[in-house]
């Protein structure tokens, strides 16, 4: 935990916010009148609102062009949004945060209908957060320890990551999580809107692969799109931040043995 | 299908440039090509555009025919070595790049310029059977507008022709998996490509635009002719 924070200290601006589910319930008050009665209900229902990435749509040009920016966030992150909320009005779901629902949601492999929206919503506003202008480079501190220790170098983990991303047949995702069990971390990658929360990993950033991500400033290069990504756009900053609370799960360090 | 032998390709090259003969091409293993389309890139417009057609054919195609031929090669090379983790681990790049091609191969042939016929409804046979199967030509193409619009991320949505029970269907498959995975008898008659690259140059998020501007350059004489060969 000391490593992580030492590299916080150093990293200028503040989170948009550490802990996003607090912002993602939207309250709407809905007033009834009931029959002839002249007693006025006051019905108080809860829906996801779309978040806002943490920057200006056109803060990670060259990058990733506003243009982009504003069709994936404001069009199919969006749509996202307002499926899972269509679906949450008559779902067993409703009152879920969306780390429940999209742990149960997966069924074992077999998802359920709100599944692929509520994994859309949580994973696109994870990957906008994932993201700073100026970022990429290389992490310091703590994560860059975590990174060596297990990937071997940086550029290990560069590499293996844009391997992994150009591996990827068709529509998805890659990660870096860490694994709760090999308390380590990893590369992943997840078709469609499969999220690593199922199996119980941790995410620590991740990366669109879906063609919307990348088709209007790459074309069909998706390779030159993920190298842009870890070179000029990942947030070292964010990982650093879900490192220190991903520490809370899993213990890191070596295995400390009371003495008395 | 154009199928061509890596051997002559390569003999050709190896002669042209007076090379010593490839390994390969003494063993000729049977590699494919990237077929023309029957039409020009900027045929299909307004419906699609020339710049996606032209990507669509010179990029994707082509790189899932590049891909697919080295997947062959290296098959070749495991197989002759009796390498079995080799050979299976080719699998998905052989099933995913061979996927694309025939897929590709098929929708080309699919499409046909407004001018030439392109979007003229089925007569005949395969008329009549979709009023049989699905109540009307309208309808048909309603499903295969839903489905594809459901299908989640990158895909295909089919219409297939079972051809032992002789009935039409729908189907979707999912990244470049070719009709036949759905079914041995599935014969495909249209295959609408629904990943982004085919529509997100022109039609961005929205692909319900797409799939309702696609049916005006459908080539229903085509599938009418493979429908009427497959029931034969
Ligand atoms: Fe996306
Ligand atoms: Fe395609």
């Amino acid at each position: 935990m000391a490593a992580f924070a030492s590299a916080l200290g150093i990293l200028p601006s503040p989170p948009a916010s550490a802990y996003p589910q607090q912002r993602w319930l939207r309250s709407v008050t809905r007033e009834q009148r009931q029959g002839c009665r002249s007693r006025r209900y006051s019905k108080v229902v809860s829906y996801y609102g779309l978040t806002t990435p943490p920057y200006k749509l056109d803060a990670l040009e060259p990058y990733m062009s506003k243009r982009t920016v504003e069709l994936h966030w404001g069009k199919h992150h969006q749509d996202y949004v307002d499926g899972l909320n269509k679906q949450l009005a008559t779902s067993m779901f409703y009152g879920y945060t969306l780390e429940e629902l999209i742990k149960e949601g997966y069924n074992n492999g077999n998802p359920l209908p709100e599944y692929n929206n509520a994994a859309q919503v949580w994973n696109h506003h994870f990957f906008w957060e994932s993201m700073q202008p100026e970022g990429g480079g290389s992490p310091e501190g703590g994560v860059l320890q975590q990174i060596e220790k297990d990937f071997g170098s940086f550029t290990n983990f560069r590499e293996e990551f844009i391997r992994s991303a150009l591996s990827l047949l068709g529509s998805g995702w890659v990660w870096l999580v860490l694994k709760r069990e090999e308390r380590k971390l990893s590369v992943v990658c997840t078709q469609n809107a499969i999220s690593p929360l199922a199996f119980g990993d941790i995410p620590i950033m991740n990366l669109d692969l879906w063609e919307h991500a990348y088709y209007l400033d790459y074309k069909d290069d998706r390779r030159m799109y993920v190298t842009n990504f870890i070179d000029h756009l990942v947030s070292w900053h964010t990982v650093t931040l879900r490192m220190m609370r991903a520490e809370a799960f899993v213990n890191l360090g070596e295995p400390n043995i009371p003495v008395a | 299908m154009a199928l061509r032998t890596l051997a002559s390709r390569k003999t050709l090259a190896a002669a042209a440039l007076g090379g010593a003969r490839p390994l390969a091409a003494a063993r000729g293993v049977a590699t494919v090509a990237l077929p023309d389309l029957p039409y020009d890139y900027g045929a299909l417009e307004p419906a699609i555009s020339g710049e996606i057609m032209r990507l669509h054919h010179q990029k994707h195609h082509a790189t899932y025919v590049a891909n697919y031929n080295k997947a062959l090669e290296q098959l070749d090379a495991a197989v002759t070595k009796g390498d079995a983790p080799a050979v299976v681990q080719l699998q998905s790049a052989i099933k995913f790049n061979g996927g694309g091609h025939i897929n590709h191969s098929i929708f080309w042939k699919n499409l046909k310029p407004i001018s030439e016929g392109g979007g003229e409804s089925p007569h005949q046979k395969l008329g009549w059977a979709i009023d049989e199967d699905f109540g009307s030509f309208e309808a048909l193409l309603k499903k295969m507008n839903a489905e594809g619009a459901a299908l989640q991320g990158s895909g295909w949505v089919w219409l297939a022709l079972d051809k032992e029970a002789k009935k039409l269907s729908v189907e979707t498959t999912a990244n470049q998996d070719p009709l036949v995975t759905k079914g041995a008898n599935l014969v495909p008659l249209l295959g609408i490509d629904v990943w982004e690259h085919a529509y997100y140059l022109q039609y961005k998020n929205v692909r319900p635009d797409y799939l309702s501007n696609i049916w005006k350059v459908i080539n229903w004489k085509y599938a009418g002719e493979v429908y009427e060969n497959a029931v034969a």
